[in-house]
């Protein structure tokens, strides 16, 4: 896909634009309306903000699993609301690693299955591994995270925290260039949340991905280039404001 | 294969679910499946009634009321054939073998027939002789056999004393008191209207109406006045075996055309098959049966698809966030349905062989239904390949639900 990849001299793309968009869920009102977002390439970005400000919802339109009423959201320069919802797909299994607020893995896969799940699902992101084997990948990813002695481990069988770092895994592999974490820490205890944080930065920088991390924990907020407060950002007056 | 193998580990992981759907599918098949077998072993128990006679012989009249009132003892015959006639086509150069068959009185509401050794030597059903449970064929005209239903009914057993009245009423005035038979023995079970027959010699349904004539009783059976003195009397019908079985149309012909006594010949096997069609009708009922449950299983399907994603929104949410795109959420689905479909359907019809195997021996014993294992008919296959491509139709509308919906509530964890 040429528009993803930099010309030589252009100024490098963004990560992820959003102008002007408008989103709201079927039959309601605005839940967001964002004059504008720009995240950089390889940018670690922190997002706050009360529960129901439409966290998560953002993310949604990152990923390309919403698509704006109107407005657009461009990752890597693609228009997202463009494409079709198959190649929106596509486009996600190839650029985006994603890690939910809870239940991230597919039960009835082991944990190397449920790491390697996209470069199974899609031949581009397998080609992004540049021929190493996605299960030697995965392995490296969860000696990292500190679950290689789970790989062969039904998912079932592990603890919420060791669950959180699998989906973390399974996102990361690949290299993306997106990584988008929706409240991913709110399972770890401080020890292990901090060594996570590192692990996760540490493979951003290395693969230069950026990364949109979502929490509550506004300690957690330093550590970041940018913090990002959604409700300064959303002037969408349907919303309800919680807390 | 990636996705055969996701689809099989998505239904391992709802284990009992997809059992139980499975199941209910196998069940139904099962049912439509066994009704076939059920149904082909009535009609193969029907037309086996009688087997290896080529044709029955009566007085002139219609087909079936000669199948009725000689192979089913069934309604009152035509007339009667003389016992010249009779001799006369037993001689007749095609044929191989009569046996002649002289419907008497009625015994508590069983038919007596009058017949020779030739019956039990002869006569088949079910590709089955005649034999006996105990005792022998009647050697005399003060001897009887009788069927196997009679003797559990009227609790008879060999060298019981049998009076035989009159009339197919159950009660019966006119009691040949004068004649008592004795009963020489009981034929094994046929699950053919043999069974509720009694069988006596020629000799002895005569000597019955001689005694009964002597004695001055009311006279029913065959008219003295239309034999000739010393001829023996009248018979109601014959059955033939030719010789060579490309002769019997030549001679059913030369028989329906015989000028000096109007007779009707009839092919047992054709004229079973035309009363088959016209009680045969209860077939469509079966199968209408068996049809409906195949839809019920279906629909059994389409409500446990259904109520599985619900619980599997998150999962379709996964695989769609990780890059799985609309055709494959379907295909997973729709390949889901379709394993299901597969297996019940092949669940079913293992059901319905392992059945026929263990409950075949019992099922003939109690019935008299000679269930085979045949391998599966065109009909059978067409419903198979109907449950299942319906079965995996079935899964597309759940499957499409699933993919639209992940798209909006995937992301947040639903209640
Ligand atoms: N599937 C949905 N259908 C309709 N409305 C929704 C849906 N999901 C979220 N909303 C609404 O959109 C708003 C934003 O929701 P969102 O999930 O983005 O909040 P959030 O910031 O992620 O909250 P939390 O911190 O609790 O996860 C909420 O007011 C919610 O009511
Ligand atoms: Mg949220």
């Amino acid at each position: 896909m040429s528009s993803t990849t930099d010309g030589a001299g252009a100024p490098p793309r963004p990560a992820a634009e959003l102008r002007d968009v408008r989103f709201a869920y079927q039959g309601g009102c605005d839940v967001l309306d964002l004059p504008a977002l720009t995240i950089g390439r390889g940018e670690r970005c922190f997002l706050h903000g009360p529960s129901g400000s439409g966290k998560t919802t953002l993310l949604g339109l990152l990923a390309g699993v919403l698509v704006p009423r109107t407005g657009t959201v461009q990752v890597l320069g693609t228009t997202l609301s463009a494409l079709s919802s198959g190649a929106r797909d596509r486009f996600r299994a190839e650029h985006l690693g994603y890690v939910f607020q809870m239940f991230n893995l597919i039960p009835y896969l082991s944990v190397r299955e449920n790491i390697t799940l996209p470069c199974r699902l899609s031949p581009a992101r397998r080609a992004r591994l540049r021929g190493v084997d996605a299960n030697i990948e995965a392995a490296q990813l969860a000696a990292r995270l500190e679950i290689a002695e789970l790989l062969d481990q039904p998912v079932t069988a592990l603890s919420v925290g060791q669950q959180q770092r699998v989906g973390v895994a399974r996102a990361l592999i690949g290299a993306p260039e997106l990584v988008v974490c929706d409240e991913p820490t709110s399972a770890l205890d401080s020890d292990r949340r901090d060594r996570f944080l590192e692990l996760l930065f540490a493979r951003c920088d290395e693969a230069g991905s950026a990364l949109v991390f979502v929490s509550h924990d506004l300690s957690l907020a330093t550590r970041f280039q940018r913090t990002v407060a959604l409700p300064e950002l959303n002037t969408a007056a349907g919303r309800e404001m919680v807390g | 294969m990636f996705l055969l193998s996701l689809a099989w580990r998505s239904l391992g992981n709802r284990r009992l679910i997809s059992v139980l759907t499975a199941a209910s599918i196998a069940l139904s098949v099962a049912l439509l499946v066994g009704i076939e077998h059920v149904r082909m072993g009535v009609r193969e128990s029907f037309a086996g009634t009688i087997r290896g006679t080529d044709l029955i012989v009566g007085a002139r009249g219609g087909t079936t009321q000669v199948l009725l009132s000689t192979v089913f003892g069934m309604s009152m015959p035509n007339g009667s054939v003389s016992w010249g006639t009779y001799e006369r086509w037993a001689a007749h150069p095609a044929v191989k073998w009569t046996i002649p068959y002289a419907l008497g009185d009625a015994h508590r509401g069983h038919r007596v027939i009058g017949t020779t050794a030739a019956f039990f030597e002869r006569y088949r059903f079910r590709d089955q002789s005649v034999t006996f449970s105990s005792g022998r064929a009647p050697a005399n005209d003060r001897e009887i056999a009788i069927g196997w239903d009679v003797a559990a009914r009227l609790s008879y057993a060999v060298d019981s004393q049998v009076t035989l009245a009159h009339g197919l009423a159950a009660v019966s005035f006119a009691q040949h008191e004068a004649h008592p038979f004795t009963v020489s023995g009981v034929i094994a079970r046929t699950f053919t209207p043999i069974d509720r027959a009694l069988y006596s010699t020629l000799e002895g349904l005569t000597v019955m109406h001689d005694d009964e004539a002597a004695s001055g009783g009311l006279m029913m059976g065959p008219p003295p006045e239309a034999r000739a003195l010393g001829e023996k009397p009248p018979i109601t019908a014959f059955l033939v075996g030719t010789k060579n079985r490309f002769e019997t149309l030549q001679l059913q012909r030369e028989m329906n055309e015989d000028q000096r006594e109007p007779l009707t010949a009839i092919i047992p096997g054709v004229a079973l098959q035309q009363l088959w069609q016209i009680i045969g009708s209860a077939e469509v009922g079966l199968r209408l049966v068996a049809l409906f449950t195949v839809l019920v299983g279906l629909i059994g399907m389409v409500v446990a698809l259904y109520a599985s994603l619900e619980s599997r929104r998150r999962e379709m949410a996964i695989l769609r966030a990780v890059g799985a795109g609309p055709r494959l959420i379907v295909s997973l689905l729709v390949l889901e349905s379709g394993l299901l479909a597969l297996v019940g359907a092949v669940g079913g019809v293992g059901l319905v062989y392992a059945g026929i195997t263990v409950a075949r021996s019992a099922v003939e014993a109690r019935f008299g239904l000679a269930l085979t294992l045949h391998p599966l008919g065109a009909t059978e296959w067409a419903y198979l390949a109907v449950v299942v491509s319906a079965g995996t139709l079935v899964g597309v509308l759940p499957a499409w639900r699933a993919y639209r919906s992940s798209l909006a509530d995937g992301l947040s964890p639903k209640l």
